[in-house]
């Protein structure tokens, strides 16, 4: 008998090609729209077929929303799935697949699905994956009803027969796996919500997109990078609803200085790479802090240096992004962890530097943007698109003095005057100049900014009660939900967590919370970046970092056992 | 025709370009070329990078995107995408355009938006004093190019063509009549539109003179077809008689800006459709 309760862990594991996204975007759409809470990430190889990767898909009666290593049931499609994932499979996984194709190890149980039969008797192997879907539905128990409604809105436009047949795949496939779970004695119990099937399923990519959408951008030009070209495709898909302009470049120079010119003519737009396609953009980035013209770049990190590992994930651009650019400018750095956070921060991001006429960053990983979860549609919050271009008159003067460091910025053709942006030091008109009293002026003139925009930071998001908490546990991006599951599971109300949204500037109301506080930081590098930015930013002494940078997220079970070891 | 005038920066404006430079003539070209077109300072925005030609926009009186070394026509680009109402001109030296900026250089004429490129092509570098350029003869000697140039030259006009450049000319600097009126074209065609201006450097180029370019041009005649595009290739690649004039042009390629937006609304008029991401965010349920 193997009973699962209000948490299950599945895993999908196989080549390339196979089809294993299509059974996890079915899979995780007909739970979700059943009112189970889903959560699924996903890890593979950088090549286009072969290889061997896997998703996780997390069913659960409360929301999480964090990477585990436990698999409870493990949906082997090729012989390399049990190697790969060897030290993850434990005596209490339940591991299905094709037996004679996927183990000739007798002592590995392995709960026969003949897959290749079904495929003869439905006429076409195209259908395995509908297949698979309907067992894993028939074992959890869910209601076939809902999956065959997906599968008709699905497969509409492709025709009766096709619908007929996926459906008749989905039966076929929900009858076995109903009969396994009894006769493998599987039981599951997760409590379904009619609230959770009205949410959104929204991954990072998808909710960083939607943001971009809400700030009101209208342009992007960037070259594909994984895995920041989601937010280009995203936007590529969505720009003739959206009237937006897509350009691919020709490199990563000449998308940051089309973004910049794009902003210059009233445009607003966003360049997306990663870290290694963000490394030639380090001119642009100075260029905008020069000429106050603003710029929003995402950078979708992957561990590096140079090529790295192109397909996984880390957070070891921090200072890459902190530093980026040379001279001394203002800038501002997000970092969102949850689906909604990507959503405000991408609209935040667009305020702050159309507000300051700066570049601001959004930074996230291969981990958060590929992640898919459950979202309740309010929490998606709207932040009012201020417009802070001005109508140029007669004397218009680019870079005239201002108290706060911002002077107007206007556009060209719009009022009657005229707009000059350089790059070279220059005067109010932005002309040329090697005048030190007015460089001294303009350059404490953009410095100003730094100013207003400290004020205007985010404060960290608080995990359990941080101001009885002795000992606080710090993160950043897209590390909230493993460790706000992992000081659940530790359950001590001494032990709280601060996830910081916004890592550049910190808010100075920030630096109270850490106050006679115990420090430990977790993150995604080696060299505990944003620990080391937290000291010289807030001067306090962190306590204690646990570190990772094999490439894969974080998971709860190494999290608990690392933040307990801690204490 | 508007006040050419209008374009007159005040005469106490310092201006960093050397006496006699070939840079002084191409301004008056400019503001000439745009006043008897009627294209107001207001509607012109002019795209420059880095060197002594890309200072251009400083002396006189339009909106200008001064920006990096060998990037004029990545802004440009994408002024002329954001608001397909403005003029925009991108204009900087040889070694900006070709060298710095080659990448840029080759795909911008891939997308062909409706911009004028005006290239100074003085053969050296003027700024960085005296160094080679893409476009420096086979020979040339200089302070690093000790024993003379060893690279090819660079052929701006043949590497356009082939790229398929709807619009390509060459003028020279010492012709102020016959240039203007090229540039004048250049701005006229739908399109993207190079213009390589021979311009001498009378500090650091003491073969590619006044003297020599006179002495090594000409002009195409009224014969010359400016549609076919293998007569033109075959002019660009003579590079023992220097041709000026228009050497091709290709009329009713659509524009970048056609192609990949709607209409020609200024971005920064453009609001968000609430309704549509209301819908959209609708459909991730």
């Amino acid at each position: 008998m193997k009973r699962f309760s209000g948490d299950i862990s599945l895993v999908l594991g196989g080549a390339a090609g196979q089809g294993i996204q299509t059974v996890e975007a079915q899979l995780v759409a007909v739970l979700k729209r059943e009112g189970y809470n889903v959560f699924a990430c996903k890890e593979y190889m950088s090549r286009i077929r072969g290889g061997s990767n896997s998703t996780e898909i997390r069913i659960t009666q409360k929301k999480k929303a964090a990477y585990v290593e436990r698999i409870d049931l493990l949906f082997a499609l090729d012989k390399d799935v049990i190697p790969h994932l060897s030290s993850r499979i434990s005596s209490h996984t339940v591991i299905l697949g094709e037996k004679e194709k996927i183990s000739k190890d007798k002592a590995t149980h392995i709960v026969d699905i003949p897959f290749t039969r079904f495929a003869t008797e439905l006429g076409n192997p195209i259908f395995t994956s509908t297949v698979a879907v309907g067992v894993a539905l028939g074992i959890l128990q869910a209601d076939e009803k809902v999956f065959e409604e997906y599968l008709r809105e699905h497969f509409t436009r492709k025709g009766e027969e096709i619908v007929q047949k996926n459906i008749e795949a989905a039966q076929k496939g929900y009858a076995f796996g109903k009969h396994l779970a009894y006769s493998e004695g599987i039981e599951v119990n997760i409590t379904k919500s009619e609230l959770t099937s009205e949410e959104l399923l929204l991954s990072g990519d998808a909710a960083l997109g939607l943001g971009v959408l809400a700030a009101g951008c209208n342009y992007i030009s960037s070259y594909p990078m994984s895995p920041g070209t989601g937010l280009l495709t995203f936007l590529a898909e969505n720009g003739k609803d959206f009237g937006i302009v897509v350009d691919q470049a020709e490199d990563e120079i000449a998308a940051i200085n089309q973004g910049i010119g794009a902003w210059y003519a009233g445009a607003r737009a966003i360049i997306t790479t990663s870290g290694g396609g963000f490394d030639l953009m380090t001119e642009g980035v100075s260029l905008s802090g020069m000429i106050e013209t603003p710029i929003v770049v995402h950078i979708g990190q992957r561990p590096g240096p140079a090529t790295g590992l192109p397909t996984r994930t880390e957070q070891a651009d921090l200072n890459l992004v902190l530093y980026a650019g040379h001279g001394e400018f203002p800038r501002a750095i997000f970092a969102p962890g949850t689906p909604e956070e990507a959503f405000k921060t991408a609209q935040q991001a667009f305020l702050m530097a159309d507000k300051y006429q700066i570049p601001v960053f959004i930074l996230t990983d291969q981990y958060f943007l590929d992640s898919v979860r459950s979202v309740p549609r309010e929490k998606l919050e709207f932040l009012k698109i201020e417009n802070f271009i001005t109508e140029t008159e007669e004397n218009y003067r680019r870079y005239a003095s201002a108290k706060d460091g911002i002077s107007p910025r206007g556009i060209p053709g719009y009022g009657k005057g005229l707009v000059g942006v350089d790059s070279d030091e220059h005067d109010e008109e932005a002309h040329i100049t090697e005048c030190k009293e007015v460089r001294i002026h303009m350059h404490e003139k953009r410095m100003k900014k730094m100013e207003g925009l400290r004020d205007d930071a985010l404060m960290p998001t608080e995990i359990g009660l941080t101001k009885e908490a002795d000992t606080i546990v710090v993160s950043w991006g897209s590390n909230y939900s493993v460790v706000s599951e992992a000081l659940q599971i530790i359950g001590k109300e001494d032990v709280a967590g601060l996830h910081f949204h916004q890592v550049f500037p910190l808010p100075e109301k920030g630096k109270k919370l850490f106050a006679r506080k115990k420090i430990i930081v977790l993150e995604n590098n080696h060299g505990g970046q944003f620990s080391a930015l937290l000291t010289s930013q807030y001067g306090v002494k962190v306590g204690g970092t646990i570190l990772k940078y094999d490439g894969d997220p974080f998971s709860v079970e190494e999290t608990v056992k690392k933040i307990k070891a801690l204490l | 025709m508007i006040d050419k005038k209008l374009f007159d920066m005040p005469a106490s404006t310092d201006m960093a370009w050397c006496p006699g430079c070939g840079n002084f003539p191409i301004l008056n070209i400019v503001k000439t070329a745009l006043a008897e077109l009627d294209i107001t300072p207001n509607e012109t925005v002019i795209c420059s990078g880095i060197g002594q030609a890309a200072k251009t926009p400083h002396y006189l009186r339009v909106n200008y995107f001064n920006g990096l070394h060998g990037r004029a026509l990545s802004p440009a680009t994408a002024i002329k995408l954001a608001n397909p109402k403005l003029t925009v001109i991108a204009e900087s030296g040889d070694g900006d355009t070709y060298g710095e900026g080659g990448n840029h250089f080759m795909h911008t004429i891939r997308r062909n938006p409706d911009i004028t490129n005006i290239v100074h092509d003085n053969m050296i570098y003027g700024l960085t004093k005296g160094q080679a350029s893409p476009t420096s003869e086979k020979g040339l000697k200089t302070p690093v190019q000790v024993n003379g140039v060893v690279l090819e030259q660079f052929n701006p006009l043949a590497v356009a063509l082939s790229l398929g450049a709807t619009f390509v000319a060459r003028a020279f600097a010492g012709d102020i009549v016959q240039t203007k009126e090229i540039i004048k074209a250049a701005i006229r065609h739908k399109g993207y539109a190079l213009v390589d201006v021979f311009q001498p450097c009378v500090v650091f180029n003491k073969q590619n003179t006044y003297q020599w370019f006179k002495a090594n041009s000409y002009y195409l005649d009224e014969a010359h077809d400016k549609t076919e595009k293998m007569k033109a290739l075959e002019i660009a690649f003579d590079t023992s008689r220097l041709a000026l004039g228009v050497l091709y042009q290709e009329e009713n390629r659509p524009t970048y800006e056609s192609l990949i937006r709607e209409g020609d609304k200024p971005l920064y008029r453009a609001m968000l459709n609430k309704q549509k991401l209301q819908n959209l965010i609708t459909s991730y349920r």
